[in-house]
């Protein structure tokens, strides 16, 4: 059986605008404008016991609202969700015993009182024995390495400090599933490497399944087998990680960083025959070259662009899923 | 019962970070005793040289007045404003992934609240007051219970208007005038500032059907011996009948904001 199963989901927002003027507003008494935003659109999905899948989409996609019906925080407008065989919002408080929830933009711990405080208060809360406590939080604790954060308060801890802690908060019923909103957001890489092994590793001891939202693709290489790739609401991938590589982009990027500012027209130029996509990178005076083609192609291009523009860094590398994701959004799955 | 170890512990919890901002309370303190020493001078000089006055003489009414301002400290808390800011903050919506009832967690925090200030601010205040002023504690033992049974149904009462209050939050845009408003409504019209019975006649009329009374003018009465006999028990029948009667109107605005919270996201 599924531990997710979510058939024609829907949420649509209405969302009121006033009219402008005296005269606008004495309308607005008696009939209000509105409109309606669909955030989710009519997606289906289905995940099973010890998956663990990455939910991604641009800012706006629909992400949290559909975490948010998942967990029962939302009602959807249309749609049928069964949670660990349950209706989140039939039976909430059975419901959201089985279920963990971290969003990593709202704390979810009691912002004046110390972490343990929290944690003993959340353990009374999902009647957690003293021994299963002991057992499963002394682990949690240590993996995380929370320690010697646990006798401070909330709001003394610094973002990645604090993000351990909630993490360790959704686990003290150790439910079998787990929901995680931009969990690693704003962290540094430490702490996202100490979060992906943390979760690996409860994934593979008690079979927990997760879904993640996140916008490091680096959480979902290292995390992901499947992702689910979601836009304006509607899913438009739902597979494997390495099948979308392999089916969106081929070829091979050229990163040329160059001494002085190049145009674009001038790089065009020199493209010749070939299939080149260009595109200004993040670094001063850097450009990257998409291009489809075998070793042939990409050497030639950069002879003759090495030629033309004196570069000070040059890199050829597979495209990266960040890439290919960028592409996505970019162009739509319609390329490639 | 597994819930009620849970509300236990919003208690502790509570009492926990009312003992963290414990400061906060010395100038809490100093108000409190300013507003009974400007009364106690007050009606001093009213009363002159009158026996009484609407059947209390002075002792009573400085007793009154100390032990009004003594039963707030543990009935007053602010859960009104913490609702308030929650739905504002969209916490509210993410309490609900939690295996309880939000305004059972809200009115044990205010009860936790209540209690740390009864046992570090109005009974170390009271000894104060007792030694500043001429205040008559009674003798009788049943007039205690009958306070503390008395008391605990004026936290009951003015917890319901501030969950009420705090939940308006979901319909209005702006819900600091009505917290504010309703704070004004309760220390006039609850007995804190003036004993019910000497408000005009009609005045009183309309307070009869309101439930501002049950705050603090029952409770005070009966700590004061104003109230003898059956008097205190009609006087609990009306707490008990207002808490009873809140529970409708909170039970309904309920329903309508998770309504509007599962719908609308808040
Ligand atoms: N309560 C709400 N009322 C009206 N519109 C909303 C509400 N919540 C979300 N939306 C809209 O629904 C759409 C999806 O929002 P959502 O928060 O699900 O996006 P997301 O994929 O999580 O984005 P991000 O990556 O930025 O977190 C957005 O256009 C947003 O403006
Ligand atoms: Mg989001």
């Amino acid at each position: 059986m599924n531990v997710v199963e979510v058939e024609g989901l829907r949420k649509e927002f209405k969302s009121y605008s006033s009219r402008s003027g005296l005269a606008g507003a004495f309308r607005d008494l008696f009939t209000r404008n509105y409109q309606v935003l669909r955030a989710v659109n009519d997606i289906s999905l289905h995940i099973k016991k010890g998956e663990m899948v990455g939910y991604i989409g641009e800012n706006g996609a629909g992400k949290s609202t559909t975490i948010k019906m998942l967990t029962g925080i939302l009602t959807p407008t249309a749609g049928r969700i069964l949670v660990n065989g349950m209706n989140p919002h039939k039976e909430r408080e059975k419901f959201v015993r089985t279920i963990g929830v971290v969003f990593g933009q709202r704390s979810q711990l009691w912002w004046d009182i110390a972490v343990q405080e929290s944690f003993r208060l959340l353990k009374k809360v999902y009647k957690v024995s003293d021994d299963a406590y002991e057992a499963h939080m002394g682990e949690v604790i240590a993996t995380l390495d929370i320690g010697p954060l646990l006798d401070k308060p909330v709001r003394k801890l610094s973002l990645g400090q604090r993000m351990r802690c909630e993490l360790a908060a959704a686990l003290i019923h150790n439910p079998p599933l787990l929901f995680l909103d931009e969990p690693t957001i704003g962290l540094d890489v430490l702490v996202k490497m100490k979060i992906r092994e943390f979760l690996k590793e409860i994934n593979r001891k008690y079979q927990t399944t997760i879904l993640l939202t996140t916008h490091d693709l680096a959480d979902i290489e290292a995390l992901c087998e499947r992702v689910v790739l979601l836009d304006e609401g509607k899913i438009i991938y739902d597979g494997r990680l390495d099948q979308l590589q392999k089916n969106w982009v081929e070829g091979k990027q050229i990163h040329f960083e160059f001494h002085h500012p190049v145009e674009r027209h001038a790089l065009i130029e020199l493209s010749g025959g070939a299939d080149v996509k260009w595109r200004q990178g993040e670094r001063c005076n850097e450009w990257i070259a998409g291009i489809e083609g075998d070793e042939e192609a990409v050497s030639q291009l950069m002879s003759r662009v090495i030629q033309q523009h004196p570069i000070s860094d040059v890199k050829v590398n597979q495209a990266s899923t960040e890439e290919i994701i960028r592409n996505i959004y970019e162009e739509g799955l319609t390329h490639g | 019962m597994g819930n009620s170890a849970v509300y236990l512990e919003m208690i502790r919890i509570r009492f926990l970070m009312m003992l963290a901002y414990r400061t906060n309370y010395y100038s809490g303190i100093l108000i409190y005793s300013i507003n009974i020493g400007a009364y106690y001078f007050l009606w001093q000089a009213i009363y002159g040289a009158q026996e009484s006055i609407q059947g209390m003489d002075a002792a009573q009414m400085t007793t009154y007045v100390a032990v009004a301002w003594m039963a707030r400290a543990f009935y007053f808390n602010n859960i009104d404003r913490e609702i308030a800011q929650e739905i504002q903050e969209g916490k509210v919506a993410v309490e609900m992934i939690r295996p309880y009832h939000y305004l059972g967690v809200k009115t044990m925090q205010g009860l936790g609240e209540g209690l740390f200030r009864l046992l570090f601010f109005s009974l170390p205040g009271m000894v104060v007051i007792w030694l500043a002023f001429p205040i008559t504690f009674s003798d009788n033992f049943a007039v205690w219970g009958f306070f503390f049974i008395s008391i605990l149904f004026s936290f009951i009462v003015n917890t319901q208007i501030n969950l009420l209050t705090g939940m308006a939050t979901f319909f209005l845009l702006y819900n600091t005038g009505l917290i504010r408003g309703k704070r004004v409504v309760i220390d006039l019209f609850s007995g804190l500032l003036l004993p019910i019975s000497f408000y005009p006649l009609w005045a009183q009329e309309i307070m009869q059907f309101l439930p501002f009374q049950a705050i603090s003018y029952i409770p005070s009465m009966i700590f004061t011996e104003a109230f003898t006999g059956t008097e205190i028990y009609q006087a609990l029948g009306i707490q008990l009948f207002w808490a009873a009667v809140l529970i409708i109107p909170i039970q309904l605005m309920w329903v309508l904001a998770k309504r509007q919270l599962i719908v609308q996201g808040g």
